[in-house]
Order: C-alpha cells, then structure tokens, then sequence
C-alpha cells in the first residue's frame, strides 16, 4: 500500500535528526504546536496561541505584516546589489547603470529593492493610520508605538540614505537639499551636516558614510526594534482585536445585564 | 543591621560600596572616553576637498555687463559698470545650484522658485538670506581669483575689483 505524503512526513519527525532540530516533536495536539512556536528561535517572539479572528483580514489588514514582507525583500534583493556596487565616487554611477545594462537580473533586483522600498514606505504609514484610527496605540501598548514611531524614522532613513547611493543628478540634489535641512537644526545644525557628510558638501566621504549607514548601521538597527516590536506584541496581549478590549467587554457586559434585567 | 556596621562617623563606605563605587565610576569615565573618542572619529581631520580659492581666468574674459555662471565652483563672476565681483551660486534656502537668466536679468533656483538680482538681493521665494558676495581680487599674473569662503559686504567699495 502507497504512503501518502503526511505519512512520509509524521515519519520524518520522527527521525533522529528532525527531533534535534525541532525539540518539540511530532503531533497536533494543543500543547505541541504551542511548543513548537515557543521553541522556536523566531517563533517564540510571537503570542503561542492567537484567536482566528484576529488573524482575518479584517484585523489588521496585514499591513505590519506586508511591511516585514517588503523589509525582508529588501534585505535579500540588497545583498546581492551590494556585490555590483562600489561605494566609490568615480565607480558608483557607473555600477549602477552596469547593474540596469550589464548583470543578469540586475535590472530586476534593482526595480525590487527600489519598488519595494516605495511599498515599505507606504504599508508602514498605512499601518500608522490603521493603528492609530482603530485606537490600538492604547494602554498597555503605548511603548509599541513609540517603538513604531522609531521604526517609521528607521524606514524614512532608510530610504534617504539609499536615495544617493545611485549617485546620479536626483541623489546629489537631493541629499544637498536634505542635508541643508539638517543644518536647521538649533545649535548642533551644521554640527549634524557635518558629521552626516563627512565633509561641507555631499562628496565621496559622504557617499561612504551614507552606503554605510544605509547597509550596515540601520539595517541592524532596524532588525533589533522589529525584534522588540514583535516581542511586545506578544507582551501587551497580543495582535489587537477590539472586541477582547476591556472597554468592548465592559459594555457586552452591561448590555446583557440590562438584556437580564428587563427580563 | 546595616546601620550598624557603619562606622561611628556613620557616613563611612563599607568595603563593598567602596568597590562598587570605584567600579562604576572607572566604567563611568571609560563611556564618556568612549564617546569622547567616537565623536572625535567620526569627524574628519582631513578633508580632500577642492580649495575654496577658485581661479576665474583672465577678466578679460568676462564683457561689460555679464554674469558667468562657473557651475563646477558654484559662483558669479559678474562684469558690471562698477568692476568684477563675485556672488556664490548656491542658493541660501536648501543649497541648490541657481542659475542666471538672461531674459529676465535675475538669478533663479531651479529647486524652489527663489529669486534673486544680479546683485543677489533676494527678489522672492523661500531663501532666506541675499546670495553672498565672495571676496575678489587680482594676482601677480592678473588672473582673477575668488575665495569662496569668505564673504564680503554686499555692493561695498572694496568688494568690487577694477581692472
């Protein structure tokens, strides 16, 4: 008689080798698969158990989770453009036009980091408003949104700094004028400027300093207060679902206490 | 009990405290080093930039009521009635590179719409401040020569040179 595919699976997990990976085991009951999320190095930043409505659509419309989508993306379409690109004045433009032209797929993992970057900025605004329309910035979750707001100024660096990686006439512009806006800065202004540039005007020191920042520097930042994020989710009780907030409860409540006294 | 182990004076460290103290004070001014160190790293002590003195050629170069846009320098070499002078081309608001307009006899930035004079008296637009006039004069070989990092008054005698 032919196995079926779950049966070679449930034998898989079984094996030696699967249970020193996954240290939860086999099987489907209730306590296993809440193991295996709160066993899991990346799992476990997440709630072990979630109700199935707060997981629909409706919810949360994806967003933060599209967002991690686009970032992700970002990170496995930018390390291969990293292997093209020289960071250097005479070679940078020209790496980039080698990248549109020359290398395969080049183009296409150009257009991705590029599109992707557009969409992460726009999915982490609409996450903002969703977040803050629906009120989910409330008590115990206003350390996760100040968290958020540091992960919008992450996004907007982001994608600053990539702006003059290109090198081209729209990146040196750019960056001259956004790095004049720095300067408005009281006091420490030109301060600011100068350390972001390295330099008075927007030259090779500066294009160093911004592929560092837009590869390494914020990136890493980015990544450890995803990690804090997803972990406060799971803290403050979970994704958001307004009808477990005590305030929905509170009013169910008394709505079924006045159902019981008009009875 | 931890009272009394104070000594009679009642103020004196135990041996304990002493070490902790000793110990977050060295780490205390180990971080300020630190960050003393970082800030001091993170600014360049040299920088390989182009000389702020730009040498504009000849005069003769420039005719009699002209503004020459010198895009690699970002400055006016302007021949007017009363001399050569300079103005820097950057515009005052967000650092953009303006142009001049022969039609209209004013300096314009692409950016955002600012516009000045020939003078670079601020006409409109965001700028906040005239465009700078820049300190001129002749060398030995009668090159013109203009220091970009020094302003000087606006329309001032000395401001001007005569050929």
């Amino acid at each position: 008689m032919a196995k079926t595919v779950d049966q070679y699976f449930d034998e898989l997990q079984q094996t030696r080798v699967w249970r020193s990976i996954f240290r939860s085991g086999a099987g489907s009951s209730t306590l296993k698969r809440a193991l295996a999320i709160q066993q899991n190095v990346f799992l476990h930043l997440f709630s072990t158990k979630v109700r199935t409505r707060v997981l629909s659509v409706s919810a949360t419309w994806y967003l933060g989770t599209l967002t991690l989508g686009t970032f992700m993306i970002l990170v496995a379409t930018g390390i291969p453009l990293m292997l093209y690109y020289h960071p250097s004045a005479p070679q940078a433009y020209a790496d980039t036009k080698d990248l549109q032209f020359v290398v395969s797929s080049g183009m296409f993992l150009r257009n991705l980091h590029r599109w992707s970057a557009h969409a992460m900025v726009f999915l982490v605004f609409a996450h903002m408003f969703k977040v803050f329309y629906r009120g989910a910035y409330r008590t115990p979750r206003e350390f996760n949104w100040v968290i958020g707001v540091v992960l919008l100024l992450m996004t907007l660096l982001l994608s600053y700094t990539g702006y003059l990686l290109p090198w081209d006439q729209l990146a040196y512009w750019a960056i001259t004028v956004g790095s004049n806006i720095a300067s408005a800065v009281p006091v420490v202004g030109d301060k600011i400027h100068f350390l972001l540039l390295g330099g008075n005007a927007v030259n090779a020191n500066a294009l160093l300093r911004f592929y560092v920042l837009h590869c390494m520097i914020l990136p890493l930042a980015a990544i450890f207060f995803v990690a804090i994020h997803f972990w406060r989710i799971r803290k403050d009780g979970g994704l958001y679902s307004h009808a477990s907030e005590p305030a929905t409860l509170r009013a169910a409540a008394k709505d079924a206490a006045a159902v019981t006294e008009a009875q | 009990m931890a009272e009394e182990k104070k000594g009679e004076l009642g103020n004196e460290l135990s041996r304990r405290q002493f070490f902790t103290k000793l110990g977050l004070g060295s780490l205390s001014i180990a971080a300020v080093g630190t960050a003393a160190f970082s800030y001091q790293y993170l600014e360049p002590n040299v920088l390989y930039e182009p000389s702020p003195v730009v040498n504009a050629g000849k005069p003769d170069r420039y005719p009699l009521d002209s503004v020459t846009l010198d895009v690699n320098n970002g400055i006016y070499i302007i021949h007017s009635q009363e001399g050569y002078f300079s103005l820097s081309a950057v515009c005052t608001h967000l650092g953009c590179l303006t142009t001049w307009k022969q039609e209209l006899g004013i300096i314009a930035c692409p950016c955002h719409g600012s516009k000045f004079e020939q003078s670079g008296k601020k006409i409109e637009g965001p700028a906040p401040r005239p465009l700078p006039w820049k300190r001129v004069w002749l060398n030995d070989d009668g090159d013109l020569l203009v220091d970009r990092s020094t302003d000087v008054p606006a329309l001032a005698r000395d401001s001007f040179v005569r050929v």
